[in-house]
């Protein structure tokens, strides 16, 4: 899901100077029209999708209510259906991810843009351009192959002799479970912030970073506190991209993360995300109910992605306002 | 010029006898246990009648109800009987009732790892419902351990795994544990997916079978079909008579034969626990829906003439697939309720 919203393109200066006919003839104005609805059709969209999951889970809503949001049963045959756990499940392993992911991928992305040799640069960017390519079911068979067996052989008894005394690493270690999917996520969503972000720190001015080492800064003080404050808004974006990604992915958490949906603060527990839940009942839910609630399920998921997005706008908003790129320098 | 017009003139009549050929095209959805199989026999099917083009997409048995009953594809396929519930919905919809037709036969088949151990375990139906119940946590336990003498169980933890994805594998598994265990009938229930009291969800049969070789002191279950073909060993369970049976073709056609004489008139009946000292118990039809009336006469006619062949010359190509044959008095019942498409 993008984070950018489009917006209708302005025409620019050249309105109003001219008529209507003669803008027409010269082309400006059915280009601004065939542009304005493709932006428009995104809206459209969003709008039809909306209104496609709301209206076709109206059975379950109805029925479990807000109850949907605090139950964490999930029985088809009983007909009970509640999503805490997946909501739990998703937001975990999203968590996870992020917590390696960000400082990982800023710091790769600060390396590549600032302090390594262009050719190097470019040649690393081919590669990450080329690990974002990749289907996420080709991750969840590393994941399977390789991730699982490493967490159970090593990693997590590591984890338990040195940190068991803090609940998130407690209790059986299967190799599956929240960790393993926030890892594997976090391998995924790792080439997205390295690449948005190194694109947003090369696009800083030169003269920014000419006036910092010209004030008698570093090299590294040029680039941690001018550089990097000045592309804070890109950086938050690059962030909030690979959240969104780790919230949906599907294919590749499915794969890795035990599909037990349970609620358990240590993170070698198995669980469930949501996106995963829909991809593996989806097909064979019969009976109407059941089919709803997975429908809603796809709604939560819409609404939890809208709300972080949002969230996300509050927070880009918030730190430009304190000055970013004006008062620096 | 001439030339080109010619060739195009060619062109274009090949063409059209090409399309008028193919014009027959039946689309039909549901179960992917019997793909493998479906997808040959409308493969050999169409080799025999040029002009029937058959078109199946495996889409799970949910799917293939719900699209049979929408009226978007002309037949539907299940590896679970449809309730009395989706009966009625259907007849609701379009004034007639849709009919069940079992093809072939397939069964489940309990797969584990256990360090050590190579021998093939047996297993009782007390012990497969403790098993998945959380009750039964060690291989030790007396209940495993009564019914393999001779074979040295560690005393580890037990890993539990399940099918993650709805599919007609875990319908018949949990049947055949709701008809062996009271507790997991009123606990649990049978379905293509359930509220699991235990273990981890694997999704197919290669998530089941890949995090059972994964986790040591585990068990889970596959389809006969993925074992064979894969080379998974796998253990034998007790049936109705009291003998531990291996699953093979002729075990579970057994089951079948079993079960047949007491087969009801609409071919809905499950065979998991089936009579017979050779049963194999956890087996199962699978079946195609198919509506009872059909207005299109040519494609009801092609319908029903695949139907009648598939239900017996194409019976000598399912077992290079590793399915079972259907017993002969199933497929005299069938061809005879065949009679009632109209």
């Amino acid at each position: 899901m993008a984070t950018s919203i489009t917006s209708v393109p302005d025409a620019g200066p050249v309105v109003g100077s001219r008529s209507f006919l003669q803008r027409l003839r010269e082309g400006d104005e059915i280009a601004r029209l065939i542009t304005f609805l493709f932006a428009a059709s995104v809206v459209l969209v969003t709008i039809l999708l909306v209104y496609a999951l709301w209206h076709d889970s109206v059975l379950a809503r109805h029925k479990f209510g807000m109850a949907f949001f605090r139950t964490s049963l999930w029985d088809p045959i009983a007909e009970q259906f509640g999503a805490l756990p997946f909501i739990y499940g998703t937001l975990v392993t999203a968590a996870v991810a992020l917590f390696i992911a960000v400082p990982l991928g800023i710091g790769a992305a600060i390396f590549l843009a600032e302090l390594a040799p262009a050719r190097l640069s470019d040649t690393l960017e081919f590669f990450i351009d080329l690990l974002a390519a990749v289907p996420s079911v080709i991750y969840g068979v590393l994941g399977i192959f390789i991730v699982v067996p490493l967490m159970r052989l090593y990693i997590q008894p590591a984890l338990k002799s040195t940190l068991g005394f803090l609940p998130m690493f407690k209790g059986p270690a299967y190799g599956v479970g929240f960790l393993t999917a926030g890892v594997v996520l976090a391998i995924m969503v790792i080439p997205f912030i390295i690449s948005v972000s190194r694109e947003v720190l090369m696009s800083v001015p030169r003269d920014q970073r000419e006036a910092a080492l010209g004030l008698g800064s570093t090299r590294w003080e040029s680039t941690w506190k001018v550089v990097v404050p000045f592309a804070r808004t890109g950086i938050l974006g690059s962030i909030f991209l690979a959240l969104a990604r780790a919230l949906g992915e599907t294919m590749a958490v499915t794969m890795v993360i035990g599909n037990t949906p349970t609620i358990s603060a240590s993170l070698f527990s198995p669980g469930y995300s949501i996106a995963a839940v829909i991809a593996n009942e989806f097909t064979e839910a019969t009976g109407d109910l059941y089919l709803q609630a997975l429908i809603e399920l796809g709604l939560v998921l819409f609404l939890l992605t809208f709300i972080l997005n949002g969230l996300a706008r509050i927070l880009i908003v918030a730190t430009s306002q304190r000055g970013s790129g004006t008062s620096h320098a | 010029m001439k030339r080109i017009g010619t060739v195009l003139a060619v062109a274009l009549s090949l063409l059209l006898c090409v399309w008028a050929q193919g014009a027959l095209s039946i689309t039909g959805a549901g179960a992917t246990f019997p793909n493998p199989i479906y997808t040959k026999w409308f493969d050999e099917y169409h080799k025999l009648k040029g002009n029937v083009e058959i078109n199946y997409q495996s889409v799970g048995s949910g799917a293939g109800i719900r699209q049979v009953t929408d009226g978007t594809v002309d037949f539907g396929a299940t590896d679970g009987p449809m309730n009395d519930e989706q009966l009625k919905a259907y007849q609701e919809k379009h004034g007639f009732p849709i009919l069940h037709f079992p093809t072939v036969l397939g069964a489940v088949v309990p797969t584990y790892n256990i360090p050590g151990v190579t021998a093939s375990l047996n297993f009782t139906p007390e012990a497969l419902a403790g098993i998945y119940l959380g009750k039964i946590t060690k291989w030790n336990d007396p209940a495993i351990a009564g019914a393999n003498a001779g074979v040295n169980l560690p005393g580890n933890d037990m890993v539990v795994v399940h099918r993650s994805d709805g599919s007609g594998t875990s319908y018949v598994w949990t049947d055949y544990l709701s008809k062996v265990s009271d507790e997991w009938k009123s606990k649990v229930g049978k379905g293509t997916s359930v509220n699991w009291p235990v273990g981890l969800g694997g999704k197919g049969n290669e998530g089941v079978s890949g995090l059972v070789k994964e986790q040591p002191n585990s068990i889970g279950y596959v389809e006969l079909i993925y074992a064979a073909a894969n080379n998974i060993a796998y253990g034998n369970v007790k049936n109705a008579a009291g003998k531990f049976v291996k699953a093979n073709l002729s075990s579970v056609s057994a089951a079948a034969s079993g079960a047949a004489k007491e087969i009801p008139d609409d071919f809905r009946v499950s065979i998991t626990n089936a009579p017979g000292a050779q049963s194999y118990p956890i087996s199962t039809f699978t079946w195609l829906l198919i509506p009872e009336k059909i207005p299109d006469a040519a494609k009801r006619d092609a319908l029903k003439g695949f139907t009648k062949w598939a239900l017996t010359d194409g019976q000598n190509l399912v077992e290079s697939l590793q399915y079972a044959k259907l017993p002969k008095p199933v497929v005299a019942k069938e061809l005879k309720a065949l009679n009632q498409i109209q």
